[in-house]
């Protein structure tokens, strides 16, 4: 299980002299599950793009596994952290759906046997099992979008970052999504994701971290940043919490981010 | 108004339509929703609506497609641009790429239409503030967010002042106070009588804006009416769409065996932290 931190870490974009990123200091422990979330442009892309040396800090130091990424190059760190972006067609273009999850786990210098159980096991992992000889332009924007992840997923990378894991799937995608992230979790690999869904974060993630302008502003578990204390902090960069938690404390029951333990709650006072 | 007529749509060398059969309409002032899982045809009605497919993506198409009472094919595409509009999913798609700042991709649409200097200064200006993104107005467009670009991108639709509008996915990269910007948009828009057509995953998102919603499987209307009716429908689930907050703590509630009389109290207020 490996460690991702990053220590002071500034990100100043050269053009416009945007500070993407203004002293971030963040300890992700292995095998940990943890939903970004904030307003376009609060940084959180930019952060997780340390994680895997695609930007280097203006000033402070990443680590990975304890290791300053300084000293790393980024064929280095893929083998350590997997990015899936936003828009699967920045990273997709081979001309079979094989093929493009093959890609990853070959670069890696997987071959035979291990190779195609990789491949299999991310391709069932999303759904995509029976469209191995698909051009991958040949299935919609929401399954292609599964199939980078896939082909993430099956470089096996110990720690995984996930950019809007849930834009454009449908109620069975973002299960999909879901039960990958849970696999991803139960097998000890380190997740990181940035989602805009906060129903879902509260549902798929045991800690929340929370942007604004370049800092974080919070960082705790569904039931402490959704609960009511936080909810000031959470307009300040117009988030609103899960109605679950809204409902739960207009009726008293305390902290509920997530809808099952909303309908628990109510249970336990519709039966004392 | 916007209708269509029993319209099948097949893209070239699909094996498949992905459209069958559909009728519906698109009354002036009216936002109606469109859902369904993904690959029902939902981006593909939104082409069809606005006079893309058959006439740019290719394809074959049957039935009548009219537009505020005209054949949609028998209208220039001039014709058809200056009254409808459409957004797609991804605004990389959207954004001309001919543009150096963002100022000037929102006036590149109603410079295109011929409209006057002066309008087009006071449309561009006009949307930038409803978006809330003046403050982008001398960026490259290029180098924005996604979610920057699709409020760009949207913007851009805006200052062309379609009399109808189609957006397929508008808000998907969009975080919540940009959803919200996006609503109030559309909810302005259809205040002044313009008319909306909107395919969304976002459910609450459609719950709060919506008069109907209809719902897409295998390229057929499989459900369609008020969009209270539509999106609290049991069935709704079973075609793989996601229901509202409300709808599904309800439903779970039920099935728990809560009598939810306190439930609804609490769901009768607003539902914000304001």
């Amino acid at each position: 299980m490996i460690e991702l931190a990053l220590e002071a870490v500034t990100h100043v974009y050269p053009v416009g002299k945007v500070h993407a990123l203004d002293g971030i200091d963040l300890r992700i422990a292995g095998g940990e599950r943890v939903a970004l979330i904030g307003q376009n442009g609060s940084g959180k892309s930019t952060l997780v793009r340390h994680l895997n040396g695609l930007l280097r800090p203006t000033s402070g130091r990443v680590l990975v596994a304890g290791a300053d990424v300084r000293h790393a190059t980024v064929a280095q760190l893929a083998h350590t952290v997997g990015l899936v972006f936003q828009d699967p067609d920045r990273q997709i273009f081979a001309g079979t759906v094989r093929a493009e999850v093959e890609y990853g786990p070959r670069n890696l210098g997987l071959r035979g046997p291990a190779l195609r159980a990789a491949v299999d096991d991310a391709l069932a992992a999303v759904g995509l099992e029976h469209e191995e000889k698909t051009n991958p332009y040949d299935l919609g924007a929401s399954r292609r979008k599964l199939l980078a992840l896939a082909s993430v997923l099956a470089m096996g990378t110990p720690a995984l970052v996930l950019d809007e894991p849930t834009t454009g799937q449908d109620e069975r995608g973002v299960e999909r999504v879901r039960s990958v992230i849970d696999a991803v979790h139960a097998a000890g690999r380190t997740l990181v994701a940035i989602s805009h869904d906060m129903r879902f974060v509260a549902e798929a993630f045991d800690r929340i971290v929370v942007m604004r302008a370049g800092r974080i502003i919070a960082d705790g578990t569904p039931a402490i940043v959704f609960g009511s204390d936080s909810w000031e902090t959470l307009r300040s960069t117009y988030l609103e919490p899960p109605l679950a938690a809204l409902l739960g404390a207009r009726l008293g029951l305390g902290s509920t981010p997530t809808d099952a333990s909303l309908v628990t709650a109510l249970g336990a006072t519709a039966s004392s | 108004m916007l209708t269509l007529e029993n319209v099948s749509y097949r893209y070239a060398g699909a094996l498949r339509p992905s459209l069958r059969e559909v009728t519906m309409t698109l009354r002036d002032g009216e936002i109606v929703g469109v859902v369904g899982p993904s690959e029902a045809g939902k981006s593909t009605l939104c082409l069809v609506a606005a006079g893309l497919a058959p006439r740019t993506v290719g394809g074959s198409l049957t039935g009548r497609t009219l537009l505020d009472g005209a054949e949609s094919m028998s209208l220039a595409m001039y014709e058809m641009a200056a009254r409808i509009g459409i957004g797609f999913e991804n605004p990389g798609t959207q954004l001309s790429g001919v543009t150096v700042t963002v100022y000037e991709e929102v006036a590149f649409g109603p410079m295109n239409l011929g409209v006057a200097r002066g309008e087009v200064v006071a449309r561009t200006e006009a949307a930038l503030r409803t978006l809330h993104i003046e403050d982008l107005s001398a960026r490259d467009p290029a180098r924005l967010s996604g979610g920057q670009q699709q409020l760009v991108a949207i913007a851009g639709l805006l200052a062309m002042a379609p009399a109808h509008l189609v957006l397929d996915e508008p808000t998907a990269q969009l975080d919540p106070a940009g959803t919200q910007l996006v609503s109030a948009a559309i909810t302005t828009l259809a205040r002044s009588g313009r008319s909306i057509l909107i395919a969304e995953h976002k459910t609450d998102l459609l719950a709060s804006v919506c008069d109907r919603v209809v719902a897409l499987e295998s390229g057929r209307v499989v459900l369609e009416g008020a969009a209270g009716a539509v999106l609290g429908d049991p069935r709704l689930r079973e075609l793989g769409v996601s229901e509202p907050s409300a709808i599904r703590i309800r439903r779970l509630a039920a099935e728990s065996g809560l009598r939810s009389g306190i439930l609804e109290e609490a769901l009768a207020a607003p539902a914000t932290s304001l």
